[in-house]
């Protein structure tokens, strides 16, 4: 299955995809997905298109209270497909997609420390990569993170 | 599941057994692992918020300070992503200097972790014949690149020094010693049985579950994945070279050996080949000082297995978002699996077996003073203070032990 043909079925099964497919070189698919709609394509991909491998979920802030989640799921080691979806960063969520690929706990556990989207569903653990007394309501990786200030006790 | 009759044994973050801060809770009943769990970040030192406050070459040289073994995979792959979003053509030959600066790099660290693993199963001679070959390596290195580690050879557009025909020699001398000593411990891998018995069987991973985990690098081609970036996404010279991806279907600790010893033959193969086949040329493309607008996912097999870089830029000189997914990330969640069911015995070298490297997966905060804007404000009393607290919190009182200490002093 090569790039176009997976542009094609995306498209094709998912009307709102319509132009939100971006093959951007050989190999490397990015398509941005409705959140209301995610969960839907994102088991429809690793389900039904091949796409079994997880290899990273990357949460970053744009800087305009908007929140992207990108998550790159791999075909065979060869095709990226890399799903974003946006979240509103006054109240950011999503769904744990470890019942597809459990190797996604731990980048969930990095999207809940660093910019502190909530990740419904995943279950309890040790947090990753904070220590364990960091100070609640400090994610670094937000825009508008400037450090903090240490306890001179 | 850890559960409440078995015994719980927590292994590190410091611990003799482990090269790295990391934290394992082990639940035992009798002397068999009924449970496992891994703590990380003891390594995190921010690096991805850095880079977003520093310009693309800064962030290449902390990109390169990720970790100091694989170094040279993580910068490639970072100015690959640079370069792809500004549409800059990398000269070949400075591609092959890549080439053969990645092969270099996997030959001392396949070669580190033959002797780790070889000193992990009390099998010390071998740790000090490796270390000693790995010298062979670490010195061309440095004839090469002018360091040990962190070579700094890439830059973006390119690299920083080109190789001489003197040069060229001296690498194909090495790789034939290398070559020879490796053919030796090839041996002592396939009938050594000491080796084999206490290697085999040990830290099993099956198919299914490097499948289904996402295990990367030497561990999953032990359990039968055969992929390689190399081959299945290939970059810098990898197109133009011939090689074979080594994959076993042992599926525990020996197999990922097997692996490894295999895949230090490909490298002297790859290194003769980029000698013999690097075109003349420039080794440098000028950058832009503003790279444009855009996301790139960069992908780099390095010894342990996939790294993985996300960069985003603005059209700034500054990027809006580094991401970096090491290997061992991928790698260490399988830990829990290899170590289900398995003797307490075997724990340091089925996680040495991953070749772990948490520098590499973990990446800070540095601490900065809000009102001075002074970095690293932290002074070496207030970590010790803060570390005997944590120590009181969880019921180890060094106040006794500490007075007596300072009695002493004050004595002498």
């Amino acid at each position: 299955m090569n790039e176009e043909k997976i542009r094609q079925e995306l498209e094709d099964k998912f009307s709102y995809l319509k132009d939100a497919v971006n093959i951007k070189r050989k190999g490397r698919i990015f398509a941005h997905v409705p959140l209301g709609e995610f969960n839907t394509v994102f088991a429809y991909a690793v389900e039904k298109m091949g796409f079994l491998a997880l290899s990273a979920i990357t949460g970053l802030d744009r800087g305009d209270g908007v929140f992207e989640v990108i998550y790159h799921l791999n075909k065979e080691g060869r095709v990226l497909l890399n799903l974003s979806v946006m979240l509103n960063k006054g109240n950011p969520e999503v769904n744990t997609v470890t019942s597809y690929c459990p190797s996604a706990d731990i980048y969930e556990r990095e999207l809940m420390d660093l910019l502190g989207i909530k990740v419904n569903g995943l279950a309890p653990g040790h947090r990753y990569p904070l220590t364990d007394d960091w100070p609640q309501g400090e994610y670094p990786l937000r825009k508008d993170w400037k450090g903090i200030i240490p306890n001179k006790k | 599941m850890h559960e409440s009759g078995d015994v719980k044994i927590p292994i590190g973050p410091q611990h003799p057994a482990l090269k790295e801060p990391e934290s394992f809770l082990i639940s035992l009943r009798g002397e068999k692992i009924t449970a496992s769990s891994v703590r990380l970040g003891y390594n995190h030192r921010g690096i991805e918020k850095a880079c977003e406050e520093r310009t693309y070459t800064q962030g290449l040289y902390l990109i390169e300070r990720i970790c100091g073994i694989c170094s040279h995979s993580h910068s490639t792959c970072f100015v690959q992503a640079v370069e792809e979003i500004a549409g800059l053509e990398v000269p070949a030959r400075a591609k092959y200097i890549r080439t053969l600066i990645a092969e270099l790099e996997r030959m001392h660290s396949h070669l580190l972790w033959l002797g780790v693993a070889g000193h992990e199963i009390g099998f010390d001679t071998l740790l000090m014949y490796t270390w000693r070959d790995r010298e062979v390596v670490m010195d061309l290195l440095a004839a090469l690149t002018g360091n040990r580690v962190n070579y700094g050879i890439n830059t973006i557009g390119g690299v920083r020094r080109d190789i001489s025909s003197k040069q060229k020699e001296e690498i194909l001398r090495a790789m034939d010693i290398l070559e020879d000593r490796t053919k030796y411990y090839i041996d002592l891998a396939k009938g050594e049985a000491t080796l084999i018995k206490r290697l085999q069987g040990v830290g099993i991973l099956s198919h299914e579950d490097a499948k289904k985990l996402d295990a990367v690098g030497p561990t999953a081609r032990a359990s039968g994945i055969e992929r390689d970036v190399r081959k299945d996404d290939p970059y810098a010279a990898y197109a133009e070279l011939d090689f074979k991806v080594v994959s076993v279907n042992n599926c525990d600790v020996y197999g990922r050996t097997l692996v490894r010893l295999g895949e230090l033959m490909e490298s002297f193969n790859l290194a003769r080949q980029v000698v013999r086949k690097i075109p003349e040329g420039p080794i440098l493309a000028k950058p832009p000082r503003k790279i444009p607008a855009g996301e790139v996912v960069s992908r780099y097999e390095a010894p342990r297995g996939e790294d993985l870089h996300y960069v985003r830029s603005n059209g700034t000189e500054k990027p809006d978002r580094v991401k970096v997914r090491a290997p061992t990330l991928a790698n260490i969640q399988s830990v829990s699996k290899m170590l289900e069911d398995r003797y307490l015995a075997d724990m340091p070298i089925v996680i040495a077996a991953i070749d772990p490297c948490f520098s590499c997966t973990d990446r800070l905060v540095a601490l900065r003073d809000a009102e001075s804007e002074k970095k690293n404000t932290v002074a070496w009393e207030t970590v010790r203070l803060k570390g005997i607290e944590w120590h009181k919190n969880r019921g180890t009182d060094f106040t006794s032990l500490n007075k007596k200490l300072t009695r002493l002093f004050q004595h002498a």
